[in-house]
């Protein structure tokens, strides 16, 4: 979600489930949602029955979702930008972008400073000794007024839309095909008709899911996407937008509450130590205004950072005391999922806990996870199954004698032992009611996390210790405090007036002075005087495009599509209106909830549509990532071809190595010949589905899938068992011959692809190789995201 | 004749069943019905637990809720009124029940000493006061108030916490509350990988 929050100024898929039904074209890419998202996948499938709409597909394998496609494009994996710049060049040769849009709600027409280039796979501003980039280098050129410099021309050589133009217009259609393997007809096929949505009366949605954010470049994918829907005024409309479709529950609302290195509820930052003061913190975290027509929302960052410390230590986070400031850590450097491993093989992490999470399983390069997770002293995984993480000492291959680390599995309850909300995808958060009790002997997660807490608390005021004053004066204002409720928590949450009282109603009346308190600003308005309001079931749809306000409860502010403001023009007329997001009708905007302030007219010099950036429009170019501030094609780590766009630099330059990773990756491809990736099947969702009997029947075994013609080289019968390795690791199963993926011709020879599925461990009703046994270590440069989608194999039969 | 099932069943109750018409009486096999299994049961609107659609569900549940007795999930559907679903469920959701009553749900805490090949059971009680005492012990072994550059951090770097996408939000809210409230840096979830 970096990404998207690089290019809108929030993190989170723009419009939700039913709004797909609003489009004309669909292009599912790095996702398979007719296999893993099938209730929501419907909608897609209504836009092509009732709209006529196109439904695309670009994938290295023809999936389930390709098979109810119009068309289908074949591609190899870790190729997407490579592919995506294409269509952004496609767009702009053609002049197929909505150039309306483009002008008004992007950033187009702002000058980039003179010490902006790129030549040979390099931004400017490279530091090869630390691998990574000075990104004043892509600052904007500032007017005497100190605001961005801009060329409403947009023909400046030093604008955004000609530095996009330059930048791209190296993907041709050759290139295309070359890197990806694809045949250029095929690829054209498509441009043709996704660029089609470049129109006020065409919309066009992109679904991705997994198959893009894990890569080395997955944040620079889903840019490359942002970009193009951009370019074709596909944004903030409804039956548009970028939509990341997610593979857990709750994968959304525990993003937003923050169970995530780096950041804090609603996407506040967590202080470093060079914010050495609160006033630094905030200085760094609160972004000043680049042009004066912007709403710069993320401006009133104190308001949301100073609410969040009220609610956390109450009483105890005053003016005087900087709000609490010194209670928070000061995070240094990187702390996801990669860096907390490689501390622990270094020893420096020594205690471990896993809450509903299957870390042995989840994680890549197993071999070296095993290593790293047998050095740890003690472990505990609270799950209401027992999970192969919980039973690492007994992987195969282990021996349990030569490990010394506590484990402790604590069973606790489950979905529907308990209330609470969920935040969909679509960031609707829905309030489930809790059908039955945990079985004796079972506990609650708040339950066990809240006695954790009263224990560890108590242990310091006894013993004393390192410095607990945020311990002791955590806010624990809960009826019964062994077990808070989830209403109890809901309402903190969405926070209170603290001078009435009162539940607030929305994050607009949020201060600085420590005169309000909310968990997490983006959820205020959730649950407020009138009640729950993630409880609401109303069906009213009077909008008729499926927003349905009165169902649960969106964030923020019950907005259905962000950044909707964008669905107008200028003088804000829908761009069309039989699909209006929101529209002036003289007095306020109408619709929607709008993105934007309800009775700010659109007149010139208004603010823009973006309200997050602090440009006050979307952001074609953006410095906010640490790859660069326009996308480009690398390799994945392991490649069975060199980068035909710059030999000399083949791989992203700035994703981080841990220590001795770099001699688990295959050395060029004749080793391991082919390319992988790893996939969900229907039946099963990650690991936990190894506990239900009815599914574990309908899909049983772990496979191999092999194309035909790689099957019939190697002499590999379907059904047969074969082996596959990587350099890590090796995996054994039943070889399923399929005519699902193609070979493809890749700089003059033919490329192979293998798909493994991720579904089995040791522990579960039946017992198969774990997927993660082949995955390299190494992360995307942004989000440090494992490339679990695009790495070398061999295969034989077993 | 161009006649819909539809149709066909209202004209045939209409028509107080046209035995003749049939060979067979309807009112016989329509005393026969039993009453459905969720007549009787107990509704509640909850959220499917796996992919993030968010489709909404009806658990259908029997018992009083008293301490004596033992609440039963005895089915579990989709919600119609559910703008996302209307009602619908693919494989998994459709068997979600079998989720919430699995035979390998676990009942007991165990523990596993270092260098032992097998768990033994424990109480809650021992469970929690080991876990808090072995999060206490990494915390102060690890804690470092000020840098290298006597730069005050008050970060804990011995101990990491992850998970989870599967917890309600208030719990997720609640994780990491308490954790950054003890000084936690090492948090990560699902969505990365």
């Amino acid at each position: 979600m970096a990404s998207l929050a690089a290019t809108f100024g929030r993190g989170a898929m723009t419009n939700h489930w039913k709004d797909i039904k609003n489009a004309d074209v669909i292009l599912v890419m790095g996702a398979n949602p007719a296999e893993n998202h099938p209730c929501g996948f419907k909608w897609a499938l209504e836009a092509r029955d009732n709209r006529g709409a196109k439904l695309l597909t670009i994938d290295p394998r023809f999936t389930r979702t390709s098979a109810v496609a119009d068309r289908h494009l074949q591609i190899r994996p870790g190729s997407d930008i490579a592919v995506l710049g294409g269509l952004i060049r496609y767009a702009l040769e053609n002049d197929l972008h909505h150039s309306d849009y483009v002008q008004a709600h992007t950033n187009a027409s702002f000058v980039v400073g003179e010490d902006y280039g790129f030549s040979d796979g390099l931004f400017a501003g490279f530091d090869e000794a630390a691998s990574n980039y000075d990104k004043t280098a892509w600052d904007y050129e500032r007017g005497s007024d100190g605001y961005v410099r801009r060329d409403d021309s947009l023909e400046h050589p030093r604008s955004v839309f000609q530095l996009l133009k330059q930048h791209y217009d190296r993907y041709t259609p050759e290139v295309v095909a070359d890197i990806s393997g694809c045949s250029q007809e095929d690829f054209l096929m498509m441009a043709d008709i996704i660029c089609s949505t470049g129109r006020a009366d065409k919309v066009g949605t992109i679904m991705y899911a997994v198959g893009w954010t894990m890569h080395t470049v997955g944040t620079q994918i889903i840019r490359t996407a942002a970009i193009l829907q951009l370019l074709l005024g596909n944004i903030g409309r409804p039956g548009g937008g970028i939509n990341a479709l997610r593979g857990h529950a709750n994968v959304q609302g525990a993003t937003d509450h923050a169970i995530v290195a780096g950041i804090l509820p609603g996407y506040l930052k967590v202080p470093t130590p060079e914010q050495t003061s609160f006033d630094r913190h905030l200085a760094d975290s609160t972004p000043r205004p680049l042009v004066p027509e912007t709403s710069n929302y993320w401006g009133n960052y104190p308001k949301f950072y100073v609410s969040q410390m009220k609610a956390w230590f109450g009483d105890h986070a005053t003016p005087d005391n900087d709000f609490a400031y010194d209670y928070l850590a000061k995070q240094d450097g990187d702390a996801t999922w990669l860096s907390i491993w490689d501390k622990a093989r270094q020893g420096t992490i020594e205690g471990f806990v896993a809450l509903g999470f299957n870390p042995l399983l989840a994680g890549p390069d197993v071999p070296r996870l095993l290593e790293s997770m047998s050095k740890l002293k003690w472990k505990v995984v609270i799950d209401p199954f027992m999970l192969d993480s919980a039973e690492f000492w007994k992987a195969p291959g282990m021996d349990p004698s030569n490990i010394d680390t506590e484990v402790l599995y604590l069973p606790s309850s489950h979905w529907i032992e308990r209330d609470g909300s969920f935040t969909n995808s679509g960031r609707w958060a829905q309030w489930k009611e809790k059908a039955i009790d945990p079985p004796i002997g079972v506990k609650p997660d708040t339950w066990i996390l809240s006695e954790l807490f009263w224990r560890v608390k108590e242990l310091y005021q006894e013993e004393g210790g390192a410095y607990n004053d945020p311990i002791q004066h955590l806010a624990w204002d809960y009826l019964n405090p062994r077990e808070p409720t989830m209403g109890e928590l809901a309402k903190e949450i969405n926070g209170y007036d603290l001078e009435t009282n009162q539940l607030l109603d929305s994050f607009g009346s949020l201060r600085d002075d420590g005169t309000t308190s909310a968990g997490n600003w983006i959820y205020t308005g959730s649950y407020t005087e009138a009640g729950n309001q993630m409880k609401r079931r109303g069906t009213d749809d009077p909008t008729g495009l499926g927003m349905h306000h009165d169902w649960a409860f969106s964030w923020p502010a019950n907005r259905r599509v962000l950044y909707n403001r964008a669905s107008a023009d200028a003088e804000g007329r829908p761009w069309d209106q039989t699909r209006a997001g929101i529209a002036w009708n003289g007095r306020e905007w109408i619709g929607d909830v709008p993105d934007y302030g309800r009775n700010t007219p659109p007149a010139p010099g208004a603010p823009g549509a973006f309200i997050m950036t602090e440009e006050g429009v979307a952001r074609l170019f953006s410095s906010h990532l640490a790859d660069g501030p326009l996308s480009e094609h690398y390799e994945p780590v392991e490649s069975p071809t060199r980068n035909l766009l710059h030999e000399d630099v083949p791989i992203n330059p700035v994703i981080q190595w841990y220590d001795g990773v770099r001699e688990t990756l295959a050395d060029g491809y004749d080793e391991f010949p082919y390319a992988c990736t790893v996939y969900r099947v229907v039946e099963r969702e990650h690991f936990v589905t190894s506990n239900v009997p009815l599914l574990v029947e309908s899909m049983p075994d772990f496979f191999v899938e092999l194309p035909e013609g790689l099957a019939e080289e190697k002499g590999i019968l379907n059904g047969s068992q074969v082996r596959v390795w990587s350099k890590r690791g090796e995996v054994q199963g039943t070889a399923i011959v399929t005519k699902r993926i193609k070979p493809l011709q890749v700089d003059g020879r033919v490329v192979w692809t293998v798909g493994i599925p991720v579904h089995w461990g040791f522990v579960g009703l039946t017992q198969g190789s774990m997927a993660n046994l082949l995955t390299p270590y190494v992360g995307d440069a942004n989000t440090n995201c494992p490339e679990f989608k695009a790495f070398l194999v061999n295969v034989e039969q077993a | 004749m161009d006649i819909s099932r539809r149709t066909f069943i209202k004209t045939s109750v209409a028509g107080g069943v046209a035995v003749s018409a049939l060979g067979f009486d309807l009112r016989e096999a329509r005393a026969a019905v039993r009453q459905l299994k969720i007549q009787n049961a107990k509704e509640y609107r909850t959220v499917c637990p796996y992919c993030a659609v968010g489709c909404g569900t009806i658990a259908y549940v029997h018992g009083s809720g008293g301490l004596n007795t033992k609440n039963t999930i005895i089915h579990v559907e989709g919600d119609p009124d559910s703008p996302i679903n209307g009602g619908t469920l693919c494989p998994k959701g459709a068997s979600q029940m079998e989720l919430a009553i699995s035979p390998r749900l676990r009942h007991q805490p165990l523990f596993r000493e270092a260098g032992a090949s097998d768990w033994k059971e424990v109480d809650w009680d021992f469970a929690m006061d080991w876990f808090a005492r072995k999060f206490k012990e990494s915390r102060d072994a690890s804690f470092v108030e000020r840098d290298s550059s006597d730069r005050v951090v008050n970060r804990c770097d011995g101990i990491a916490w992850v998970g989870s996408a599967t917890v309600a939000n208030e719990d997720a809210y609640l994780i990491t509350k308490t954790m950054r409230a003890m000084g936690l840096v090492y948090i990560d979830h699902q969505a990365r990988i």
